[in-house]
């Protein structure tokens, strides 16, 4: 895959008893055939925009990287106020502002250009008003060859414009991914919308229709933040998603069903924010584990101390790898 | 009683309004917003938008604004009583270092100089202030810095008030006779790049103020990327020779 390993365990050499304590926990994960040296995946819409952050946040300990969502023709997106802290969550309605899938695939060729040598998988995200649109901008990205393609179907924030999400409806979700799977052979990677009853029919449909792995899920909501003293909500979108830990609970039970259901590895995304989320994820069944809001609590340093918490618990509770205990919370 | 949390809006009434020149105006709210010189708050006009504002002043707090597009001239068009709402402050301030200090802004880069200058001022620290504009009635703030007992020193490029040429050329003496012991800047870019560059000339600490659109002003969304900085996290303030790699390291789109 021209893709290598990182030497591991670099941080654990100054004495040989650490090392010899800490080397027995084996953070990484396989996705898609695709070997991540640890689970945490930054997820779409944080940092994003453009190649160096993306490298930042490898640098800082993504195990692997996703571009913020791209269409096919340039997007300003919603004006401000886009992002709110409500005291339990963010609320955001950025409006999948982007630069349109031509120039996003000259930013995701820098970005693995730089990525490959830290050994950090790249993740595009695309999404579209059609599925022949989605076609369209999915072939440009491709261009680049990131590690894996996402199909943001579950954007609650661009409803008025783009008409209900794809991923509201199995079928809906279904004829996209099978679009895209007829013009595209890398992994694919489906995102999925937690605001939905049917998720589990969903996760059915798009995996028969030829997803390789499925994010879940995509923010809550939509909700709205109504300011008193200003008597209307504050988003000047009016809605949007909810993230944060809010979002948690939901995204958990999202990852427990569908992993119930379905054979695909799936990235839980939703409301993780320490190590102890991490792992709740995983024992829900998620293979890897999408990073959002905590970079908003934490900077880059979220990584760092969610792996650093993760590893701690896994020894604490006498696991060495992520195996032991995928899924584990099934009865 | 609030429910709100820390980042959420407050709102804050207009108190006074003071005339800066042809240009704007400067906003002395009710209420302080306790913050480090440099840090800035996101503005809201319900309606009309949210953008981010360095503050002149936390105490009480204040804001000046140039006029430049629609939100800032609804801004401009507060009356005292009027509403306005902010979160923040957000971001990383300047460090102040050593006892004689150069404060260098370019037209509203006067504006976090001025807190700036308060809290240098209010430790006895010896101020020189150098404003620069195109013309002389588009300088800000002049009154700011008389008023905190500042030495000023004023360019502008038509010559219009105070030395002719940019207030770039009007400092170099000040740096030929050793005088600062840290320089502070806020303006333009190629400003900010030539006062990093003469500062670290001489070796002199210097930390200068970069300006980027922004969203959500709290270091998720990327807009404001400054090579792989976040304007709004990791500054807006930056060391000169920080913000002089990044130049250098950073795609052309954001040079």
């Amino acid at each position: 895959m021209g893709w290598w390993p990182l030497p591991m365990r670099r941080e654990c050499t100054n004495t040989w008893q650490v090392t010899a304590k800490v080397s027995l926990i084996d953070l990484s994960a396989d996705l898609c055939g695709v070997r991540l040296r640890n689970p945490l995946v930054l997820a779409s819409g944080i940092w994003g925009c453009c190649a160096e952050t993306l490298v930042r946040a490898a640098r800082a300990g993504a195990g692997a990287v996703t571009a913020k969502s791209c269409s096919l023709e340039p997007r300003k997106g919603h004006p401000n106020p886009t992002v709110l802290d409500w005291g339990v969550g963010l609320i955001n309605a950025v409006g999948l502002a982007n630069p349109g899938a031509a120039e996003e695939r000259d930013i995701l060729r820098a970005a693995r250009q730089a990525l490959e040598p830290l050994g950090v998988p790249l993740i595009a995200s695309v999404f579209g008003h059609s599925p022949g649109e989605f076609c369209r901008a999915v072939c440009l990205v491709a261009q680049a060859e990131p590690d894996f393609i996402e199909l943001n179907i579950s954007c609650p924030n661009v409803e008025s414009e783009f008409g209900r999400p794809f991923a509201l409806d199995p079928e809906a979700a279904a004829r996209v991914t099978e679009a895209v799977r007829g013009v595209y052979a890398g992994r694919l990677l489906v995102k999925l919308s937690p605001n939905t009853p049917d998720i589990v029919d969903v996760a059915r449909a798009v995996a028969a229709a030829g997803a390789d792995g499925l994010t879940a899920v995509n923010t809550l909501g939509p909700g709205m933040i109504i300011d008193v003293r200003a008597r209307r909500p504050v988003l000047a979108n009016l809605v949007g998603g909810i993230s944060g830990a809010a979002l948690r609970p939901v995204a958990v039970r999202c990852v427990y069903e569908i992993t119930e259901a379905v054979d695909i590895p799936v990235i839980g995304t939703g409301g993780v924010l320490s190590g102890e989320d991490a792992m709740e994820m995983i024992m829900a069944g998620a293979t890897a584990v999408g990073i959002g809001s905590a970079v908003y609590t934490d900077g880059e340093g979220a990584f760092a101390r969610i792996l650093a918490e993760l590893r701690e618990l896994m020894q604490e509770e006498g696991y060495r790898s992520l195996d032991q205990f995928r899924g584990c919370a099934h009865v | 009683m609030s429910r709100q949390p820390h980042h959420a809006h407050r709102a804050c009434r207009v108190n006074r309004v003071v005339c800066e020149g042809r240009v704007g105006v400067t906003l002395i709210l009710d209420g302080t917003m306790p913050a480090h010189p440099g840090q800035f708050v996101m503005v809201w006009l319900p309606g009309i938008g949210e953008r981010p504002f360095s503050l002149m002043d936390d105490d009480p707090a204040s804001l000046t604004v140039a006029r430049v597009g629609p939100f800032t001239s609804a801004l401009c068009e507060l009356q005292p009583g009027d509403r306005l709402w902010l979160r923040g402050p957000y971001g990383k301030g300047y460090e102040l270092a050593g006892r004689r200090h150069l404060l260098v802004g370019g037209g509203c880069g006067a504006v976090p100089l001025a807190l700036l200058a308060k809290l240098a001022r209010s430790q006895g620290n010896e101020v020189i202030a150098a404003l620069g504009a195109r013309t002389a009635d588009l300088l800000m703030l002049r009154w700011r810095f008389e008023a905190l007992g500042c030495q000023l020193i004023v360019a502008t490029e038509d010559g219009s008030l105070g030395y002719n040429g940019t207030v770039v050329a009007a400092v170099q003496e000040l740096f030929d006779d050793r005088w600062p012991e840290a320089v502070y800047v806020c303006g333009p870019e190629p400003m900010l790049r030539a006062v990093a560059i003469q500062a670290g000339a001489v070796g002199l600490p210097c930390w200068v103020s970069m300006e980027r659109a922004m969203k959500c002003g709290m270091g998720i969304c990327g807009t404001c990327h400054f090579g792989d900085r976040l304007v709004c996290r990791d500054g807006p303030v930056f060391e000169g020779r920080e913000m002089l790699a990044t130049c250098l390291g950073a795609s052309g789109s954001t040079m």
